[in-house]
C-alpha cells in the first residue's frame, strides 16, 4: 500500500517535472509492449498469462497489448510480429512456437532496433540464434523426461501421451521426452486429441479401449488433461494407472491431484512468463539494464504436498 | 453486366430508340455496378483508420507492407470464391485445400527429394485434379455443394495430418527455405520485386531505413503481383468474355442457362477447379515464404474468402458480383485485420471490433447499393 502510494507520488511528480521547466526525466512512463502468444482463442490456459500482464502494466505503468492468432495458425502470427514490429512498440514479446515459420518476422523487428524477449515454447538456442535479448520459459524436453523419469519410478511400462496441439512442435518434444524418461520408443502412444473436450474424452476413452494394458497417462495440458480426468472419474477405472501427469494447471487438475487420480501436474509457472518478461524490457528500455542469461521458469511438479496454495490460485495465477 | 453490354450494343446498331429498353445515364450505370458499394465500404474503412491509427506506423512503408500482404494473400483465394459463388456454387475446402497443397509440395520434396519445381507442379496437378472431383461430384449428383465440400474440407485436412505423420513423424515439415533457394519457383512464389525502387525510396528519404541502413521495405513480395495477376485475369474473364456471361448464367437460372446452351457443367466444374488453383498459390506462397508447410495451415480460410466476397457486393445465392468487388473485399477485411491491432485495441476486445467494423462495412456497402440501384 505504502509502496503503491510512493509509487503514485512519484509518478506524479514525473509527470509535473516537464511543466516545472526541470530537466526532462530519465525516463518517460508509458512505454508500450506487445506479448504475442501462438494459442488459438480457445485456449484457456493462456488466461494466467494475461492475468500477469495487466498486473505488470498496473506495478510498472506501462501499456501491455496481447496479441495472438485466432485459429492458431502461426503464419497469421508472424503477420501480427510484422504488424507489432510497424507499430513501433518499446518492446516484443514472443513466443517461438515455429522457429521456421517467425524467423524472419522476429529477425525483421530486431533490425528495426526494437528489443524483443521471447518466452514460452522455444529453447534458449533459438532465442539466441534470432537475435532476442533472452528467453524465458521451460525446456520443454527436460520437463517431458522429468516426468517420465518419474512414471518410471511408478512402474510404468505402457503409456499414452494426449497431445491436444499436435501441430506445434513443442507438444511433441514433450511426449518425446517423457518417452525417453521411460525407456520407450514413441509411437502411435502420442494421441492427436484435438482441443475440443467432448472429442479428446472420446478419443482417450477409444485409445484406452483400444489399448488395455497402457499403465500410464501424459496429458499435455488442461484442454486434454480435464476432458481425461472426467474420464478417469466417469469410468472409476483411475486406480488401474501407475501414473497420470499432466503439463501446466487448473482447478481440475488440481483437485485430481488432492483426489489422488492424477500424482502431478509439471508447473512451468506461467505468471512468470507474462511478468518478468515486461519487468525486464522496461528496465531495458529505462535504464537500459538486463540478466544475462536465459531464465527457467519451469519445470515445477506439483503433488499432493504442495497443491494447497497452488489451488487456491489456479487458473487465476498458477 | 451483361445488360448493360447489350443496352450498348443495341445503341450503337440502331439510332433508333427501343421503348422497351430504359435508358440509363452512363453515371448511373457507374453507380449500379456491383462493386461500388465494397469501394465505398473501403473509402470509409480508410478514412476510420486514417483518423484512428493515424501516427502508430500503420501508413509507413513497413505498415502498409502489413496489411497489404495480409490483403493480397486473402485476395488470392477470394477471386476464386467470388467467381465459383457467382456461378452459384460454394467451396468451403479452400482452406484444407491450402494446408494440403502446402503438403503436396513439401513431402516430395523433402521426403523423396524431388526437385522443387516438379513438387510444385505436381501440387497444382492433384490440386487440379481435386477440384475437378469435387465439381463432377457436385454437378453428377445434383447434392449442395456446401456438403460435398464440407466433406473435402475434412479428408483433406485429415489427409495433410496424417500422411505427413506417416512419412515424417511430425506435423511440420521444414527445410522448403533451403530447398528453394535459387531456384525459379522460388522467387516465382516467395521472391520481391521493384527492390531498387524501395532502395531509391529510402534514399530520398520518402520511406523509413532500418538502423543498418537497409529501406524498411526491400521490394513488393510475389503474392501482392500474384493476387493482382489472378484478380485481373478474373476481372477480364468475367466482363469481357463469353464465359463470363456463361458464369453468371449458371449461378442465375442454371436450368434456363442449360436449355439456351450453355455447358454450365464445365463452367462450374472449371470453376471449383479454380478454387483449387487459387488455394495452390495461396499454400505455394505461404510455404516458399515460411521454409515450412504445416498441418494447420489455412484453417476457416475458406470463411474469409466468402466473406470476402460477399463484403464485395457477390449474392450468396449466386449470379450477381464481380471480381473487383471481391478484391475490394479483401482488402477491407485485410486493412481492418490488421488496422485494428494498430490502434490499440485490448484483444478480449479484438473479435468484437473485427465483426462490429464488417459489419459497418457490410450495411454500408448494402446502402449505397440500394440507394443507387433503387428498389431492385
Amino acid at each position: 500500500m505504502t509502496a503503491g502510494i510512493i509509487r503514485r507520488t512519484f509518478l506524479a511528480a514525473t509527470l509535473a517535472l516537464p511543466f516545472l521547466g526541470l530537466v526532462a526525466p530519465a525516463h518517460a512512463a508509458g512505454e508500450r509492449f506487445v506479448f504475442v502468444s501462438h494459442a488459438p482463442d480457445s485456449d484457456s490456459w493462456w488466461n494466467t498469462i494475461k492475468n500477469a500482464l495487466k498486473n505488470a502494466e498496473h506495478d510498472l505503468s506501462v501499456k501491455v497489448e496481447y496479441r495472438n492468432p485466432s485459429t492458431g495458425d502461426i503464419a497469421d502470427m508472424a503477420r501480427i510480429i510484422e504488424q507489432a514490429a510497424a507499430s513501433n512498440p518499446t518492446g516484443i514479446i514472443t513466443t517461438i512456437a515455429d522457429y521456421n515459420v517467425l524467423e524472419s518476422a522476429i529477425k525483421g523487428a530486431i533490425a528495426k532496433g526494437i528489443p524483443v524477449v521471447t518466452v514460452n515454447s522455444g529453447t534458449g538456442e533459438q532465442s539466441k540464434k534470432l537475435g532476442a535479448l533472452l528467453h524465458i520459459g521451460q525446456p520443454e524436453y527436460d520437463a517431458g523426461k522429468g516426468a517420465g523419469e518419474r512414471a518410471k519410478a511408478a512402474g510404468v511400462t505402457k503409456f499414452l501421451c494426449v497431445n491436444h496441439f499436435i501441430t506445434n512442435t513443442v507438444s511433441v518434444e514433450r511426449c518425446q521426452g517423457y518417452a525417453d524418461g521411460l525407456g520407450v520408443k514413441l509411437g502411435d502412444q502420442m494421441l492427436d486429441s484435438g482441443i475440443d473436450p467432448t472429442e479428446v474424452y472420446n478419443k482417450v476413452k477409444a485409445f484406452l479401449t483400444a489399448h488395455p494394458d497402457t499403465n500410464g497417462i501424459l496429458t499435455l495440458g488442461p484442454n486434454s488433461a480435464d476432458p481425461t480426468i472426467k474420464l478417469l472419474r466417469d469410468m472409476g477405472s483411475a486406480g488401474k494407472f501407475k501414473s497420470f501427469i499432466s503439463f501446466d494447471l487448473d482447478s481440475d487438475i488440481s483437485k485430481a491431484i488432492k483426489d489422488g487420480i492424477m500424482e502431478a501436474a509439471i508447473d512451468q509457472q506461467p505468471y512468470l512468463q507474462g511478468y518478468l518478461p515486461v519487468v525486464f524490457l522496461t528496465e531495458y528500455a529505462r535504464y537500459g539494464v538486463i540478466p544475462a542469461n536465459n531464465i527457467n521458469t519451469g519445470p515445477g511438479f506439483v503433488t499432493k504436498k504442495n497443491i494447497g496454495l497452488v489451488e487456491k490460485l489456479a487458473g487465476e495465477y498458477r | 453486366m451483361t445488360e448493360t453490354s447489350r443496352i450498348e450494343s443495341t445503341a450503337a446498331i440502331g439510332a433508333a430508340r427501343d421503348e422497351r429498353l430504359r435508358q440509363q445515364s452512363g453515371l448511373r450505370r457507374l453507380l449500379s455496378r456491383p462493386e461500388l458499394g465494397a469501394f465505398a465500404g473501403a473509402v470509409l474503412v480508410f478514412i476510420f483508420f486514417g483518423i484512428t491509427a493515424h501516427g502508430t506506423g500503420m501508413f509507413a512503408a513497413d505498415g502498409v507492407l502489413n496489411w497489404t500482404t495480409v490483403s493480397a494473400y486473402l485476395m488470392v483465394i477470394a477471386v476464386g470464391a467470388a467467381l465459383l459463388m457467382i456461378a452459384g456454387e460454394f467451396d468451403l475446402s479452400v482452406g484444407s485445400m491450402i494446408g494440403f497443397a502446402g503438403m503436396m509440395i513439401a513431402l516430395p520434396t523433402i521426403v523423396f527429394h524431388w526437385p522443387v519445381t516438379l513438387s510444385v507442379i505436381f501440387a497444382f496437378a492433384g490440386a487440379l485434379a481435386i477440384g475437378f472431383i469435387n465439381g463432377l461430384i457436385v454437378i453428377r449428383t445434383g447434392l449442395p455443394s456446401f456438403i460435398v465440400t464440407l466433406a473435402s474440407l475434412y479428408i483433406l485436412r485429415g489427409l495433410t495430418l496424417a500422411l505427413s505423420i506417416l512419412f515424417t513423424n511430425r506435423t511440420i515439415v521444414v527445410g522448403m527455405k533451403e530447398a528453394a533457394e535459387g531456384t525459379f519457383v522460388g522467387f516465382l512464389f516467395s521472391g520481391t520485386i521493384g527492390d531498387p525502387l524501395f532502395t531509391w525510396l529510402a534514399d530520398n528519404d520518402i520511406i523509413g531505413r532500418l538502423p543498418n541502413g537497409d529501406p524498411s521495405v526491400r521490394g513488393i513480395p510475389m503474392v501482392v503481383v500474384w493476387a493482382l495477376f489472378i484478380a485481373l485475369v478474373g476481372h477480364i474473364v468475367l466482363a469481357r468474355t463469353k464465359v463470363g456471361n456463361w458464369i453468371f448464367a449458371s449461378g442465375g437460372d442454371a436450368n434456363a442457362a442449360r436449355n439456351v446452351g450453355v455447358p454450365v457443367g464445365a463452367v462450374k466444374i472449371s470453376l471449383f477447379m479454380l478454387t483449387a488453383f487459387c488455394a495452390t498459390v495461396f499454400a505455394a506462397c505461404q510455404v516458399f515464404e515460411f521454409g515450412s508447410a504445416a498441418s494447420d495451415r489455412g484453417l476457416l480460410k475458406e470463411f474469409e474468402a466468402i466473406i470476402a466476397a460477399v463484403i464485395g457486393g457477390c449474392l450468396l445465392t449466386g449470379g450477381y458480383g464481380s471480381v473487383i468487388g471481391a478484391c475490394l473485399g479483401a482488402l477491407i477485411f485485410g486493412v481492418v485485420q490488421m488496422g485494428i491491432l494498430f490502434t490499440g485495441v485490448p484483444n478480449d476486445w479484438f473479435r468484437v471490433f473485427l465483426g462490429g467494423m464488417l459489419l459497418i462495412a457490410v450495411l454500408f456497402n448494402n446502402l449505397i447499393r440500394r440507394r443507387v440501384v433503387g428498389g431492385r
